[in-house]
């Protein structure tokens, strides 16, 4: 049986709905991971949670990005594992290096929770495996810093050919550059959104108007497992 | 050895708005009329108290943290760190 790993931070919050997704709803096995206990050998896949780690301070994600754990992440390129942040996770990932740009306070200035849409690009790699290109998939936001930032040079040469998540046009709240709500590595191995897809898995999560899309990135998680990607 | 106060000073780069400095400008300061204000930038700012034989001890010292340690993303920030006087 193949395992992932959800790695917990201190203020990490989204873990237990995560472990229900990828447990009861796609059907593969997982297991919450403190940080300090965390080593990459024994995972065929990791997801970075959302929430708060280290309460925020310093910017999203920084502190955890400097942990052993997340250190040791970049390793996973060489190892082929796939890696997923979602929100806080993906916060931590473009502070860790993993993924270019970064992620600074909403335009407002204040926290946002509602739900958008988003148009996938080149989907390719372990997460997006049954997605099609251009396909537009429904999800909730809630966060305070995921105005995603990335010079043109940066942009041009590297986001717009590798996989990614761009907001419908009327759904950029956060005020995002090139409206990009999650952006991934060239293979798509490992892959970082704003938008939660673990609450948008069940039906029964979606309000009127929506669609609870975000189950297809754990069932390309359990399918890549399976068959590769 | 001696304590020294050495400031980090963390700002947008100039290519990445700050909507916070832009509001305060346009509607705290120019709206109470004082147009030689031309811009505001807001940051983040941290005091090291480090203890070291001299201040350019102290000041290398705060330096490495801040680009080893990550305490400014190098992606979005300036960074200007100095003795405090």
């Amino acid at each position: 049986m193949h395992k992932v790993a959800i790695i917990k931070f201190p203020g990490t919050n989204c873990d237990e709905d995560v472990l229900w997704v990828t447990k009861y709803v796609v059907g593969l096995d997982a297991n919450i991971v403190w940080y300090k206990d965390f080593s990459l050998n024994t995972w065929d896949a990791i997801i970075i949670p959302g929430g708060f780690s280290f309460g925020d301070w310093l910017r999203a994600g920084a502190i955890a990005a400097r942990t052993r754990a997340i250190e040791e992440l970049s390793k996973v390129l060489d190892y082929g594992i796939p890696v997923l942040g979602i929100c806080n996770g993906f916060q931590v990932l473009v502070e860790a290096g993993l993924l270019p740009g970064a992620l600074l306070p909403n335009e407002s200035g204040k926290f946002i929770c509602r739900w958008v849409r988003v148009k996938v690009e080149r989907p390719r790699g372990p997460w997006l495996r049954l997605v099609n290109d251009g396909d537009v998939l429904d999800m909730p936001i809630a966060h305070a810093e995921g105005r995603y930032y990335v010079d043109e040079d940066t942009y041009n040469s590297l986001v717009v050919k590798s996989p990614l998540l761009r907001y419908v046009n009327g759904y950029n709240f956060n005020g995002s550059s090139y409206d990009i709500a999650g952006v991934a590595t060239l293979d798509g191995l490992v892959l970082g959104l704003m938008p939660h897809p673990e609450r948008a898995s069940e039906d029964v999560m979606a309000p009127k108007g929506f669609k609870a899309n975000g189950k297809v990135i754990f069932e390309s998680l359990a399918r890549s497992l399976k068959e590769g990607w | 050895m001696l304590i020294f106060m050495v400031e980090a000073i963390i700002t947008n780069k100039r290519s990445v708005r700050d909507p916070e400095g832009e509001t305060i400008h346009k509607f705290l300061v120019l709206r109470r009329g004082y147009n030689s204000v031309k811009g505001i930038r807001t940051g983040k700012y941290l005091l090291f108290n480090v203890e070291a034989s001299n201040p350019d001890d102290a000041l290398s010292k705060v330096k490495e943290i801040c680009e080893k340690l990550r305490i400014y993303n190098p992606v979005v920030h300036d960074i200007e760190v100095r003795l405090r006087a």
